[in-house]
Formats: structure tokens, C-alpha cells, sequence
């Protein structure tokens, strides 16, 4: 018996070129690290979808243990995991973020 | 609540002979900021580095005793 959980979110990681778990929404995140990813994205424009983890707490555990990654924020690009916020951040201060992106939307 | 101390040896545990600095942003003991020099990285992506400390966390951070980790990660100058 397949989890609904993880296959909303694997159906969200793998069926949208840019996906984002955070807590919150984009419009009103609830935690700065979440905040921090949005306005990355944001500021290159990329369309994006964000699931909200907060409303269900077994979204969070089903999601860390599919992706092997403990905290939230997390960012995927063509269903690959990006990372957290550090990472977001200083990918884009190293300007390794932005060509991923464009290469993710390009094909959408 | 964990300590800087006690964060940094179970990072130093899971990573031999890495050096390890960890502090306590906030003063209540669950938001920490880590910055990691370990050879173990070297050839691995950031995500992969970043799941080798967290996995030594993985109760801590799950049971959101430690709610925010911030990591900083980087391999030894030859």
C-alpha cells in the first residue's frame, strides 16, 4: 500500500522543474531559512512550486527520510536534491545556482 | 539542550580528523552554526557533504531539539 504522503511528494519533486519544501508559503514564510531560499528564487525570476510542511507533521518525516536530508528548508531542481538554505546561498554567491536554474526552466 | 562542545564531538566522531567549530547563535542550545575542514569531502557534491554532519545529528535534528544547523563545509589545503 503505496504512503499518500510520499507520493504527493515525490509526484511534486518529480513533476515540476523547481519544487521547494518550506515551512510557510512563499508569500509568508515562517522561518528565515525558508525565507532565505524564496527570495533566491525570486530574485532570478525562476517559477517555482512550494509545498508547505507545517499543516502535517508526517510530511516532514516522510520527506527527510525519502531525501536523506534532516532540516527544511529543502530545494529540488529536475527531481534532484539541491540542498538547504547554505547551500541555495553559496551556490548563488558562486554563481553556480543561476545556470541551473535557467538549464531547469529552459526545458520546462 | 546540547552544547557547542557536545555537537562538535559527535561531528568529530562520524569525521576523524576534521577540524570543528560549532556556535551557539542564540544562547538557547538549538541553533547552532557549524564550520566543518575535513578531507573526507574531497570529490563529494555539497549535498553529500552536508548529509555526512548531519548524519551523526540525525536524532537531534529530527526530534527538532536542534531546530536550525547552519553548516559551512570545506576540504584541507594540500
Amino acid at each position: 500500500m503505496p504512503d499518500p504522503i510520499l507520493e504527493q511528494i515525490k509526484k511534486l519533486i518529480e513533476g515540476n522543474k523547481v519544487a521547494l519544501f518550506m515551512t510557510g508559503t512563499p508569500e509568508m514564510p515562517r522561518c528565515g531559512f525558508s525565507a532565505g531560499v524564496v527570495e533566491v528564487l525570486q530574485k532570478h525570476k525562476v517559477p517555482f512550486v512550494a509545498m508547505d510542511i507545517l499543516p502535517d507533521p508526517r510530511i516532514r518525516q516522510v520527506l527527510s527520510a525519502y531525501s536523506n536530508w534532516p532540516t527544511i528548508p529543502q530545494l529540488f531542481v529536475n527531481g534532484k536534491l539541491i540542498g538547504g538554505c547554505d547551500i541555495v546561498r553559496e551556490m548563488d554567491a558562486k554563481g553556480e545556482l543561476k545556470p541551473l536554474l535557467e538549464q531547469a526552466s529552459e526545458q520546462a | 539542550m546540547p552544547t557547542p562542545r557536545e555537537v562538535e564531538a559527535l561531528i568529530l566522531a562520524a569525521l576523524p580528523g576534521a577540524r570543528v567549530s560549532v556556535r551557539d547563535m542564540t544562547g538557547t542550545g538549538d541553533h547552532f552554526q557549524a564550520e566543518v575542514t575535513a578531507e573526507q569531502f574531497r570529490g563529494r557534491s555539497l549535498v553529500e557533504q552536508h548529509q555526512m554532519i548531519y548524519a551523526p545529528l540525525k536524532s537531534l535534528l529530527a526530534g527538532n531539539i536542534i531546530h536550525a544547523l547552519s553548516l559551512k563545509t570545506s576540504i584541507p589545503e594540500p
